[in-house]
């Protein structure tokens, strides 16, 4: 057996009522923190990505005692930099019909019925008030000559409601974030320990207290002590060890917490990016997205006979596969992500992939709309596909293939976005999210920023007005456990002395991953993939090598205990795939599709967050059974 | 191809550090820089010695983590392009490299190749923001900015904060980092309430933070990955004589 | 601070001048009198090729600028003072920079950077060196006397050929030397001193080296061509 069932979950604080009124009545019923009050109570958000810089900055101007944490150097560099495209907001600049009923229903439809709708619609709605802030703190977003803001439809949406900063959003809106909680820093309402990982939770009497972390200068192992904890630690793509993710992204913050007892849910659900750059070599160490924007104009394909290894240019139009236009003649080479991806997947594995990744070519755009007009709109990228692959996409198609982008898996949270373990709250892309099995283009950044300028803050008054809590004391039983639970981790995998080093574990764990829980999952293939980590998992702890000390920086010990961790989740999402034989959003299960290939959804059964507990032995499923009264669940088609 | 490559060595913020040769083989020119560090770091473990340490997290160009002085050029000989994506198809077979940390008394090395770049979030921290808190904020389009504005302004906040410009400047100056976020929000109409007060408590936190005077050489737009152009410079001394010449706005 | 100390604008003022921009700005505008004074001198010494008259005349009448208000030289001295002045705040402003950026980086680099920006950027220092200790020979030589061959103060146009006479080459040397130092100075400096007071476009930068390049050549060729003309003899 390779899970229990357990009983069902319920989000209790998700008010009822229409819609729209909902995040109005939670806010008014949730209780308030008297101002006095707030200097007394301390919180610690460990990220500094949108969702944690905001979140931060945000309850350290309210007037809590807040305490910061990131592994980067600078809380600047939080992953949330390289998010490119854009933030969607419901703000209808356009006057297209968009409105905030209409993202709600895009949002829910695009995760393919598996998110829910109080989420949901809040995020909507809460969009708009996103990116007033944002100008409001300088925020550079792309203008119009009359002073306007800009906006584009993005990842084939019908309205335009993308909010962007030419293809650096996501920097622009960081540093917004940023300097928000520098200010507070200057105001000392925040206190920012740069370059420390969180390594454990601490709880006591049922309730998050505190952390474990590490400085990793020093490699001083410490407790730090307070009233909540906040995590805002995003995603766990890097488990597949090549991604689009920046190198040191984890899951330890979030399996930490997980062991402790929180919920984590969907772990299965990750986003496979159609467009980015192939791996070149064996020594690829991550891999780089290109913007979606690249298939309004360019045109995907592969030859039509498989081994066909002419150059692209002395293969003749009648013998190339334009394969999306083909299949999906509505869209074309503009269909969502997942589908996109799946479909390169498939003619690669018919042989007929370039390497490893099919064209995507911009020759018919030159000729049509004149290589001036292709440069204004994708200049800047295709300088950085040749900065890259050393090739020039204006003379030789482009070569594009998928790759691990995003994780909608997460911790569970409730509508309060607290987890299963009281005053642990959970941000960003860590939290199982509202874009159920699959997120769409420019809505990571609209929740991060969500969830950290305006719910957290709400909502985690109500669990803070409680407090102060009784205060910990340094010696009692599960801080100390939990600190020695870490050295002792440390010591046991410096003392391994092995003969294989961090990283030939974890690019072999990225292959499994890859090649079994990737774009399309099958019963066997799991099956067979939970076997293979088991044995690598203990291989890695039989025999690997990490060099150096524990009393200084050093980064191969870092990435151990992010690799080890990435054992355990690798395990659990394997499972998740496996329990979930429907196929829905990311998550395509080959034995449940339609005729012609498309993923076939089973509302039936599987109309459900599955959260995962953890025992330490078989982990164990909650369902939390999702109801739709607003969006009626349709099967998606795009032919 | 094969390379030697020099690296600085140094175990800790206060040990003595030195160049050590390693010899490097079967690197492909598709490998970016960091990636031969990488496969480095990979035989040096094995060999039972301790990898070299380097800074890095996106390797895209844009969290402004890495960042090495390359044959004495700070990220490199590849014009515009971080360390990370500087590829080694800019080498030739046999070269011998030199890999040193970012140089300045603000950046005490912390170990190899890595070096601690707070003063740069000090220098913000003393006044790089637009001061609106949460939920204050009045519609986006209740203030409509030039496009000229939004476009200047936008140059200057591509700034990634690696620390080239200090490592590059013969002065050990922070200035073209500072101009840049001062040149961003000063030229916002968002920034006006507060663009005296930032400027001078920026440059005070500047001077503080033990970086060198700008001397307009230009070194650092030269080796800067985003091109901050130098007249962020100009338009930072601009508003600071202003901001001098009226009475105080300083805040610290 | 706004509540302790002296009033708020003395604290702005003074940490004005103590900043790197404030020094800065101090260099600028010492330097551009510098510069307004040595276009003036130049003006002056090219007299030389109209004749030991007027230029001795010219001398005479700097003297007398400002009579009868002024009393004798009174304009002169008011000018020295104004431009020892100026040279005390513009040294003093480069050494306090100048010792700042050696604090600011105590490690050096093992491999020598190559220069990426400019060359005129990277010799101010030692051109400024230079520059000084000829100012200093230079007052001693024309100004007092005490180094100048003749010394005659009421006849400055035959100091000036005796100082420049061929076998005395090492001298014109020192001269052009310094002179190209001043044309590198300010070639760099000129473009320096207007960024420094806040000129922030590129097409303004364009300009402003544009004219510092002019400005360095015409210094140069200013200056040179008194020695060179007594040397072959043209002036004598
Ligand atoms: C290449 C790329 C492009 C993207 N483009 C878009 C886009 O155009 N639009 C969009 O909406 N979304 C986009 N996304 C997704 C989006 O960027 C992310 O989902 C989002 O930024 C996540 O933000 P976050 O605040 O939750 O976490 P992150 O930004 O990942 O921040 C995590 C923080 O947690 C800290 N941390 C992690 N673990 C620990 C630990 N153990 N101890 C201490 N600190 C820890 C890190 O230091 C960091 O500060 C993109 C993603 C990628 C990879
Ligand atoms: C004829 C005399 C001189 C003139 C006309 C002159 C002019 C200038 C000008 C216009 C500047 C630009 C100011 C700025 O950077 O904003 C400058 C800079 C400078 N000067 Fe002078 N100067 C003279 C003599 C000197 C002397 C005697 C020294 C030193 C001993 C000196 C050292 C410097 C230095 C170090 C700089 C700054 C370098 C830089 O900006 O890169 N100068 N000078
Ligand atoms: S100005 Fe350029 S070199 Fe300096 S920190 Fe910013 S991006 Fe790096
Ligand atoms: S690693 Fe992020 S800029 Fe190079």
């Amino acid at each position: 057996m390779l899970f229990d069932v357990g009983a069902p979950i319920a989000d209790r604080k998700a008010p009822g009522g229409p819609i729209e009124t909902r995040w109005d009545r939670r806010r008014f019923e949730a209780r308030l923190v008297n101002p006095a009050n707030r200097r007394r109570l301390t919180v610690i958000v460990v990220g500094t990505g949108l969702a944690g810089a905001s979140a931060a900055a945000t309850l350290g101007e309210a007037g809590y005692r807040v305490r910061s944490y990131c592994y980067q150097d600078s809380p600047r560099r939080a992953h949330s930099i390289a998010a490119q495209g854009g933030i969607n907001a419901a703000k209808n600049y356009r006057n297209d019909g968009d409105s905030v009923h209409r993202l709600f229903y895009d949002t829910v439809k695009g995760g393919d019925f598996r998110s829910r709708e109080s989420n949901v619609h809040r995020l909507a709605q809460v969009s708009v008030e996103i990116i007033d802030q944002c100008v409001a703190q300088g925020v550079p977003f792309a203008r119009e000559y009359g002073g306007l803001l800009d906006n584009r439809s993005f990842g084939g949406a019908q309205v335009s409601r993308t909010f962007y900063a030419r293809g650096q959003t996501g920097q622009q809106l960081l540093l917004g974030a940023y300097q928000a909680l520098e200010r507070q820093v200057a105001a000392g309402t925040v206190t920012m320990h740069a370059r420390h990982e969180m390594l454990d939770l601490i709880v006591v009497d049922g309730r998050a207290r505190g952390i474990v972390v590490r400085d990793l200068v020093t490699g001083e192992v410490t407790t730090e002590l307070a009233d909540a904890v906040v995590l805002a630690t995003g995603g766990y793509g890097n488990v597949f060890f090549l991604s689009t993710n920046a190198k040191g992204c984890n899951v330890t913050a979030t399996w930490r917490a997980h062991r402790r007892g929180a919920l984590f849910a969907n772990p299965c659900f990750t986003q496979i990016h159609p467009t980015c750059i192939p791996q070149s070599g064996p020594h690829q160490s991550k891999l780089t997205l290109m913007s979606e924007s690249l298939r309004n104009d360019g045109r995907v394909w592969v030859p039509l006979r498989a081994g066909d290894d002419r150059a692209p240019g002395d293969i003749p139009e009648a013998e190339r596969d334009y394969y999306l236009e083909r299949m999906y003649p509505a869209f074309g080479n503009l269909v969502p992500r997942d589908i996109a991806s799946r479909a390169a997947k498939n003619v690669c594995d018919e042989g007929r992939g370039i390497g490893d990744g099919v064209y995507l070519d911009f020759a018919d755009a030159i000729v049509r709309l004149g290589r001036a007009a292709v440069e204004e709109r994708y200049g800047n990228l295709f300088e950085m596909y040749q900065r890259i692959t050393g090739e020039d996409p204006y003379e030789v198609p482009m070569r594009i293939y998928p790759a691990v982008h995003y994780t909608m898996g997460g911790l569970w949270v409730d509508y309060d976005l607290q987890s299963t373990i009281r005053g642990l709250f959970v941000i960003g892309e860590a939290n199982f999210s509202d874009h159920g099995a699959n997120r769409l283009g420019a809505s990571a950044l609209m929740q991060g920023l969500a969830d950290g300028y305006f719910v957290l803050p709400n909502t985690i008054n109500d669990y803070l007005a409680d407090g102060p809590f009784p205060t910990v004391d340094p010696t009692n039983a599960e801080v100390v456990d939990a600190l020695a639970s870490v050295t002792e981790r440390i010591e046991r995998l410096l003392a391994l002395k092995g003969d294989r080093t961090v990283d030939s574990f974890h690019r072999e764990l990225g292959r499994i991953m890859w090649d079994h829980c990737g774009m399309e999952r099958t019963d066997d293939g799991l099956r067979k993939a939970i076997g293979e980590i088991r044995s690598l998992r203990e291989e890695f702890w039989a025999r690997v090598r990490v060099p150096g000390d524990g009393v200084s920086l050093n980064q191969a010990l870092e990435r151990a205990g992010r690799v080890a961790d990435f054992f355990e989740l690798a395990e659990l999402m394997c499972v998740d795939a496996l329990h979930r034989t429907e196929s829905c959003g990311g998550h395509f299960r080959a034995e449940s599709q339609t005729p012609d290939g498309e993923a076939l959804r089973d509302d039936g059964h599987f109309s459900y967050v599955a959260a995962w507990e953890w025992t330490g032995d078989v982990p164990v499923l909650h369902r939390e059974d999702l109801e739709f009264e607003y969006v009626t669940p349709s099967q998606r088609s795009y032919k | 191809m094969n390379l030697t490559l020099r690296i600085w060595r140094q175990n800790g913020p206060d040990a003595k550090g030195r160049l050590v040769a390693y010899r490097v083989t079967d690197v492909s020119p598709d490998m970016s820089f960091l990636e031969v560090l990488d496969m480095l770091n990979e035989r040096l473990t094995m060999e039972g010695a301790e990898p070299v340490a380097f800074d890095h997290d996106c390797r895209e160009g844009i969290c402004g983590a890495c960042g090495v002085v390359i044959n004495g050029v700070a990220h490199g000989p590849e014009k515009a392009t971080t360390t990370c994506q500087l590829h080694m198809r800019h080498f030739r077979d046999g070269d011998t490299i030199d890999v040193e940390p970012w140089r300045a008394r603000a950046f005490p090395v912390v170990k190899d190749l890595v070096v601690d770049r707070g003063a740069l979030d000090r220098v913000i921290e003393a006044g790089g923001y637009v001061s609106a808190p949460t939920g204050s904020a009045p519609d986006a389009h209740a203030l409509p900015v030039p496009k000229a504005d939004a476009d200047a302004a936008f140059e200057a906040a591509t700034c990634i904060g690696c620390g080239a410009c200090v490592a590059a400047c013969p002065n050990g100056s922070a200035m073209l980092f500072t101009a840049a976020k001062v040149t961003h929000l000063g030229r916002l109409p968002q920034g006006q309430p507060e663009r005296q007060s930032r400027v001078l408590d920026m440059v005070a936190a500047h001077d503080d933070a033990g970086f060198g005077g700008c001397t307009n050489t230009g070194e650092c737009t030269a080796v800067c990955p985003k091109g901050i152009p130098l007249e962020t410079i100009g338009q930072l001394n601009r508003d600071y004589l202003q901001a001098s010449r009226r009475p105080a706005r300083s805040r610290s | 601070m706004e509540s302790s100390g002296p009033s708020v604008g003395d604290v702005v003022t003074v940490s004005a001048v103590r900043s790197t921009v404030g020094q800065k700005t101090l260099m600028a505008v010492s330097g551009i009198l510098l510069v307004l004074f040595l276009v003036a001198h130049m003006i002056g010494n090219l007299k030389v090729f109209v004749g030991a008259g007027s230029f001795d005349h010219y001398a005479h009448w700097l003297r007398a600028i400002g009579a009868p208000l002024l009393p004798h030289s009174g304009y002169l001295w008011i000018q020295r003072a104004v431009l020892t002045a100026a040279l005390v705040a513009h040294v003093w402003a480069a050494t306090a920079l100048a010792l700042r950026a050696r604090a600011a980086r105590p490690v050096g680099y093992a491999h020598r950077r190559p220069v990426q920006g400019s060359y005129a950027a990277r010799t101010m220092r030692w051109g400024g060196v230079i520059i000084l200790l000829f100012a200093i020979y230079h007052v001693l030589d024309l100004t007092t006397g005490h180094l100048n061959p003749v010394g005659d103060r009421a006849h400055p146009y035959g100091n000036v050929v005796a100082d420049f006479a061929p076998e005395r080459w090492y001298v014109t040397l020192f001269y052009t030397l310094a002179v190209l130092a001043v044309g590198f100075h300010l070639r760099h400096g000129l473009f320096s001193a207007v960024r420094t007071l806040g000129q922030r476009t590129a097409a303004g930068e364009q300009r402003a080296r544009l004219v510092a390049l002019l400005a360095s050549v015409g210094l140069c060729a200013g200056y040179l061509s008194v020695p060179f003309a007594v040397m072959v003899g043209l002036v004598g």
